[in-house]
């Protein structure tokens, strides 16, 4: 073998020269790798921001319009890292957690805002807002505004935001002689899904996919109607009280008589999906649904009412979600992200869509003055006063019958309750499939709560 | 070293342990003083990539080992502090683990048998000559090359959607009620998915085993009356026994890995929440670190035993169709 048929001899010096390139090497690939990860900047001179954002249309659309903010603004340039939406939790959360300092604005979703500003992650945009007067905070919707704020300090601001209501196809009303009221109550809505329920069409369309963003976000708002609550003001479990027993009895036994098939594989896109081809005669869900429903190609466009969330013990029971605009404590560029997160919440920006890409395209749910707006008013005409009327009327302070020891609506601002959410949700799926009684599932869901509950005492 | 030296167990009271040792190793070549120092050359060439092999291997397991006894929720930035056994308690008394671990086998397990009986048939088709049999083969290959995701999303809404899909319609066709497979068979619809997947690759192993088997034995048993069947039962698939478990094992570690079908469609829903998916959820929906890393510590301890067992296996297969041959 020629390998010992070398002759050349090495000295033990070369021998140690090798194997020190051979680590230095190693060494620098591995800074190498190291290196890509940070990207903090200077603050003097040009200043590039890094902008983690949620990859839907209306942030699409801060993208397509950021050269104007760039046009004013010369010496700062916007990077924007759209990512799906949970990648976006897992890839912010890990930065902010971690102290990476990637960003310099993040987009938060306002269950996470409150969490993150009692860890001191996120800066206080309160007083830049306040000192701000062409800014007008006070323009923001209250109740968003009142989700965005732990004892006082502002740590958001919110992009666009929404509620949930009740879609109906009209036609199919008219058709079986039955109206729909302004203000419906669930037993009523109830009897409508299962007059209307035939073969190929379903009464009512209800997320039943698992996770507390999908199942939950509805489920949790006709608990809160029907009396129920997660935790009490002492922060104790609630879950197998008989009001959320009801609620969830209620819920599950109408997806399976009146509701659609599948409900497990069921979630906003699905339902969007059978409601907008026609399959549906109901949908409870998210205010933002009307844009996509009303957009050329759906087969329902123009033949869709909207009315409130159905109730049953309480007022209202709309949800309250928002994306909001943040900036995290490690960011070293937090004037100019400052900058560029009041120049994308504000009117002036809301005008900029409307004119250039179109008033149907304008952020929903940040502000009051959208409402107030003639041109936005009639290009949403079918679903802007009614989302304006349902996103003041809801209290996220306190949504349900009883007061409770947080603010937000369709979930519990813990860092447990995505878990906690989520398992429930799961063993709900058995209740839809028949493995499982209600009863039970909500007895293990009551243990699980009250650990978490536990945690906040 | 070679093969045979690694797993050969020296039994501890071998009778002439000298004598049967002398039998497999020739003894040691004398070297001249440059063939050892170009050994010495040859050894120190290997250091950098032991380091590397060690840094990337190791030391995540290392760091993992180390998170696994820490109290560290990544929103709960305060709390973070060592917290001795208590992640391990949490992994063998919440009852999530060994539910999980059943779900892993059931899944894997009937996916494998299903895969390798639809792949045989598939091979035996395939092992003959006719026309358009290359294009054919191709097209029955294209599942396995799917990527996973993909093969889940098509599952979801093509074939088994409750209102639209392809399935329910042909279960129609037949006068079926429609089947809401997510809701009401969870695990049935991922190992039908997987099955699919994994059929194409099971085939290609058996097909290969099929091809090696020399058609003067299948002649001469059929000369000697032996019919089809008894001639595929005694002859070909006692041939094709090393080449099944081959398919078995190397499918089984793919398979222990499933996770796009179960995000995508069943979200761990009614016995589908393997140990991946279980792992993924205490990490990125929990965001419990220290709990996942135990999570993950037990998981590679089952893997290696489950691993060195199966490997053990294989090598006994070898060896002794070896020793045969």
């Amino acid at each position: 073998m020629k390998r010992f048929e070398m002759k050349k001899s090495y000295s033990m010096k070369k021998r140690l020269a090798l194997s020190a390139i051979a680590f230095s090497s190693v060494g620098v690939l591995l800074a190498g790798c190291s290196g890509a990860g940070g990207g903090a900047q200077q603050a003097d001179g040009p200043v590039t921001l890094t902008l983690a954002t949620v990859n839907n249309p209306q942030m699409k659309d801060m993208e397509e319009l950021k050269g104007a903010f760039e046009d004013s603004h010369p010496d700062i340039t916007v990077n924007f890292v759209a990512m799906e939406e949970n990648d976006l939790r897992d890839a912010v959360t890990k930065d902010v957690a971690t102290q990476g300092g990637q960003y310099d604005i993040v987009t938060v979703g306002s269950y996470e805002v409150p969490i993150w500003g009692q860890n001191d992650w996120l800066v206080d945009l309160g007083p830049l807002a306040e000192a701000d007067t062409a800014y007008n905070v006070d323009d923001l919707l209250p109740p968003v505004r009142e989700a965005l704020t732990v004892d006082d300090s502002l740590y958001a601001v919110p992009f666009y935001g929404e509620s949930s209501f009740l879609m109906y196809n009209k036609d199919m009303f008219a058709a079986a002689g039955l109206e729909m009221p302004t203000n419906p109550t669930w037993d009523e809505v109830a009897g409508f899904a299962r007059t209307l329920k035939t073969d190929d069409v379903a009464g009512i369309c209800l997320r039943g996919k698992p996770g507390w963003g999908e199942l939950f976000a509805p489920l949790t708002t006709v608990v809160q109607t029907f009396g129920g609550t997660w935790f009490d003001e002492d922060w104790n479990a609630q879950v197998n009280s008989p009001e959320f027993t009801e609620a969830v009895q209620f819920y599950t036994d109408l997806v399976k008589d009146a509701g659609e098939a599948d409900p497990v594989s069921t979630g906003f896109t699905e339902c969007l999906n059978l409601f907008s081809q026609g399959n549906a005669a109901m949908w409870y869900d998210a205010t933002s649904a009307a844009g996509p429903i009303e957009a050329d190609g759906s087969a329902v466009a123009g033949k869709i009412g909207y009315v409130h969330a159905p109730v049953k013990e309480t007022e209202e029971s709309g949800w309250l979600w928002a994306w909001n605009l943040a900036i995290p404590n490690t960011s070293t560029n937090q004037d100019a992200a400052w900058e560029f997160v009041s120049w994308a919440t504000s009117t002036e920006y809301i005008d900029l869509v409307g004119t250039t890409l179109g008033w149907e395209r304008v952020p929903p749910g940040s502000r009051t003055s959208t409402y107030e707006n003639a041109d936005y008013l009639a290009a949403a005409s079918a679903f802007a006063p009614i989302t304006k009327d349902i996103m003041l009327g809801v209290n996220p302070t306190q949504p349900g019958v009883n007061p409770q020891p947080w603010v937000g609506i369709q979930y519990v601002t813990v860092p447990e309750f995505q878990d906690l959410g989520n398992q429930v949700s799961q063993d709900i799926a058995d209740v839809f499939a028949g493995r499982d009684t209600v009863g039970n599932v909500l007895d293990k869901g009551q243990e699980l709560a009250q650990q978490a509950g536990d945690a906040q005492k | 070293m070679t093969a045979p030296d690694l797993i050969v167990a020296e039994p501890a009271h071998d009778p002439a342990p000298a004598a049967s040792r002398a039998l497999r190793r020739p003894p040691k070549p004398e070297l001249s003083g440059g063939q050892i120092k170009a050994l010495r050359l040859a050894r120190t060439l290997v250091w950098p990539a032991i380091v590397v092999a060690v840094l990337v291997t190791q030391i995540p397991f290392l760091v993992t080992i180390y998170y696994s006894f820490q109290n560290w929720n990544l929103m709960r930035p305060g709390s973070r502090g060592f917290a001795g056994f208590d992640n391990y308690v949490t992994v063998f008394t919440g009852g999530a683990f060994m539910q999980s671990l059943s779900a892993t086998v059931f899944i894997t397990g009937s996916s494998i048998v299903l895969s390798v009986l639809f792949g045989l048939g598939l091979a035996l088709l395939l092992n003959r000559k006719f026309f358009g049999q290359g294009l054919a083969r191709t097209l029955v290959i294209t599942p396995f090359l799917m990527m996973p995701a993909a093969a889940a999303l098509i599952f979801k809404w093509s074939m088994l959607d409750a209102n639209v899909g392809m399935v329910n319609w042909g279960l129609s066709a037949l006068g079926v009620d429609p089947v809401q497979w997510n809701t009401d068979f969870p695990a049935l619809t991922v190992i039908m998915v997987l099955t699919w997947q994994y059929t194409p690759f099971m085939m290609l192993i058996l097909l290969a085993g099929l091809q090696s088997q020399s058609k003067e034995t299948l002649e001469a048993a059929s000369v000697d009356g032996a019919g089809p069947i008894r001639s595929f039962l005694h002859m070909t698939l006692p041939h094709l026994r090393q080449y099944i478990e081959l398919a078995v094992l190397l499918g089984g570690i793919m398979l222990l890995q499933v996770f796009d079908p179960i995000a995508i469609m069943t979200r761990g829903t009614g016995g589908t929440k393997t140990l991946s998916y279980l792992l993924y959820e205490r990490a990125f929906v929990g965001l419990e670190i220290g709990e996942a890393a135990a999570y993950g510590v037990i998981t590679v301890l089952l893997t290696i035993i489950v691993a060195s067992v199966a490997l053990r296996l294989l090598f006994k297969i070898f060896s002794s169709e070896g020793a045969k041959s």
